[in-house]
């Protein structure tokens, strides 16, 4: 702490003054939200007990939802893998992006604008467009729903893998070039081998990500265990669709841990 | 030849026949079987994808058509640009409010939740139902409040700001447990209470890292805000997305809407860098 304070006094006031002005901000900007979106905050927050209740009052499944069991495990395991396979094609065409566009490895620099800028593109374009569009020209079935997750992670992936092969020390590159080691050979030698436990914990979290967002992508598209969810809900079979809700939730727990474990033993 | 030798030093010699180094150990075992497991269940999985008979050269024809459409001649279709930017700060609004509530709330179970802070019993089971609470996709907890509170904007914010709370404590909790525990205890045997210790001591010291996730759980937001929109008739922008590609077909007005969309996360790029670059700055 460098010493513009005469006084500790002097010091406190303006801290004081600090975050009067912080919360003042945080104020306006909470209160010209809600009149923007119209939201009630003591109603809604009042409604959260009585909504949590009704919660665990309809959506406890009950021996009749046993009888859904197996077409939901059925369309669960669909969405599992449709999650895993889009995540992994698009790491596959995201890392030989990320080799030619990351400023180590990267041929040209105008190439790299490009790639940034087009992942850029693909990650800001909400997966909601991406569903809709593709729905458009893809019809109802699996491939819908494998293209929009497919985009969107390449967007995500093409970045992070941009920024692990970055971070990568650059004097190991000049060795190798310093020996004589054409382009591939840097590539293949020295940079993937050295990023590739980085890169596989990116790609179990964008796994777990998918999962989640298939969910939506489903209900938008109407594939995968999305489309059943919306198909109970809308029912009112809340029991269903309640059982649906706590299956999703127990295989993204597992995921999880698997993949922290996976993370723990590649590092 | 190049001579980089010291004199007088002896050439090296092999003493006995050179010991095989395998460059397999154990991680790297690992790593493979799992890029093995994952490259299996992909290729099952593509060649048993549904694709209901789908003519692939077509439908990508079609999907260029409706990409040049929308990126190319983006309109404002049947809706108005004062409608469609009145959504968009719809959008923005709920974003915010959203991350705005969820980080208070948030804040104060972290506390709870942080296992330098609190009993271990306590923060272990804050954590599990954190936890649960993660697992099921925003979308899910803003339908189900949608039926208790009715569609529209008080669900879609009850939903948003259920999922971020969830997110937010995980950070915000592994933050605080970063503090070191020397610092905790030093203050527990001055006698320093137990809010003056987090607001003296704790906080000062973490804002950095609660700034930048907060940011980024507010970006989260705002893409899930459009979500929310489109799927549970908040009246957002993802509400015009969903009604301009989904009933009316308007490829045109799409492109403008994810034009409008990208402007506003180029705009939050800029801000968060900023926002980070102050901050690392100053600390």
């Amino acid at each position: 702490m460098n010493n513009k304070f005469q006084s500790p006094q002097q010091f406190f006031r303006q801290r004081r003054l600090r975050l009067g002005v912080v919360l003042a901000v945080l104020l306006v900007i909470y209160f010209g939200s809600v009149a923007i979106v119209n939201f009630q905050t003591l109603t809604s927050l009042a409604q959260v007990p009585a909504g949590l209740i009704w919660l665990f009052k309809n959506f406890v499944p009950t021996d009749r939802s046993i009888t859904y069991l197996g077409p939901i495990l059925y369309q669960l395991w669909r969405t599992l893998i449709v999650a895993v396979s889009s995540t992994v094609c698009a790491s596959i065409l995201g890392l030989i992006f990320a080799i030619l566009g990351a400023k180590t490895t990267s041929p040209t620099p105008a190439l790299r604008w490009i790639i940034r800028f087009g992942a850029s593109l693909l990650r800001n374009i909400p997966v909601v467009a991406w569903a809709m569009i593709l729905l458009f020209s893809f019809k109802q079935s699996d491939f819908t729903g494998f293209l929009a997750l497919f985009f969107m992670t390449l967007g995500y992936l093409t970045r992070a893998f941009t920024e692990t092969i970055e971070d990568l020390d650059g004097e190991k590159l000049q060795a190798l070039q310093a020996v004589g080691a054409n382009y591939f050979q840097c590539v293949f030698c020295g940079v993937l081998p050295e990023v590739a436990s980085t890169l596989t914990s990116w790609v179990l979290y964008m796994i777990e990500n998918n999962l989640r967002d298939a969910t939506l992508v489903g209900i938008l598209t109407g594939t995968g265990v999305g489309f059943l969810f919306n198909h109970y809900f809308k029912q009112f079979r809340y029991d269903a669709a309640g059982l649906i809700v706590l299956l999703i939730a127990i295989l993204v727990i597992l995921l999880e841990l698997t993949s922290t474990q996976i993370r723990r033993a590649i590092a | 030849m190049i001579e980089n030798s010291q004199p007088g030093s002896k050439p090296l010699q092999p003493a006995q026949p050179a010991k095989r180094i395998s460059l397999l150990t154990k991680p790297r075992l690992i790593l493979r079987a799992v890029l093995l497991a994952l490259a299996v269940i992909t290729v099952y999985s593509l060649a048993t994808l549904d694709t209901a008979n789908l003519k692939f050269g077509e439908a990508f024809q079609s999907l260029g058509a409706n990409l040049k459409s929308m990126f190319l001649q983006p309109s404002v279709g049947q809706d108005s640009w004062g409608l469609l930017l009145r959504a968009l700060a719809t959008s923005v609004g709920l974003a915010m409010l959203t991350t705005l509530l969820g980080a208070l709330f948030a804040f104060f179970i972290a506390v709870f939740s942080a296992r330098n802070l609190a009993p271990s019993w306590l923060a272990t089971s804050i954590k599990a139902v954190m936890a649960f609470i993660r697992a099921i996709p925003t979308i899910l907890w803003v339908l189900i409040y949608s039926v208790v509170m009715g569609l529209g904007a008080n669900a879609a914010v009850v939903g948003l700001t259920f999922h971020s709370i969830a997110y937010l404590v995980k950070a915000y909790s592994e933050s605080i447990e970063e503090t070191s525990s020397d610092t905790i205890e030093a203050l527990k045997a001055s006698g320093v209470g137990f809010w003056p210790i987090i607001f003296q001591a704790i906080l000062p010291s973490i804002i950095p890292a609660l700034l930048s996730w907060t940011f980024i759980r507010f970006e989260i937001n705002f893409a899930n805000a459009v979500a929310v929109g489109a799927a549970a008739g908040a009246d957002d922008i993802g509400y015009y997305l969903f009604m301009a590609s989904g009933f009316y077909f308007n490829f045109h007005e799409v492109g403008l809407i994810v034009y409008l969309l990208l402007g506003v996360a180029i705009v939050l790029e800029v801000v968060s860098m900023k926002l980070r670059g102050h901050y690392l700055k100053k600390n």
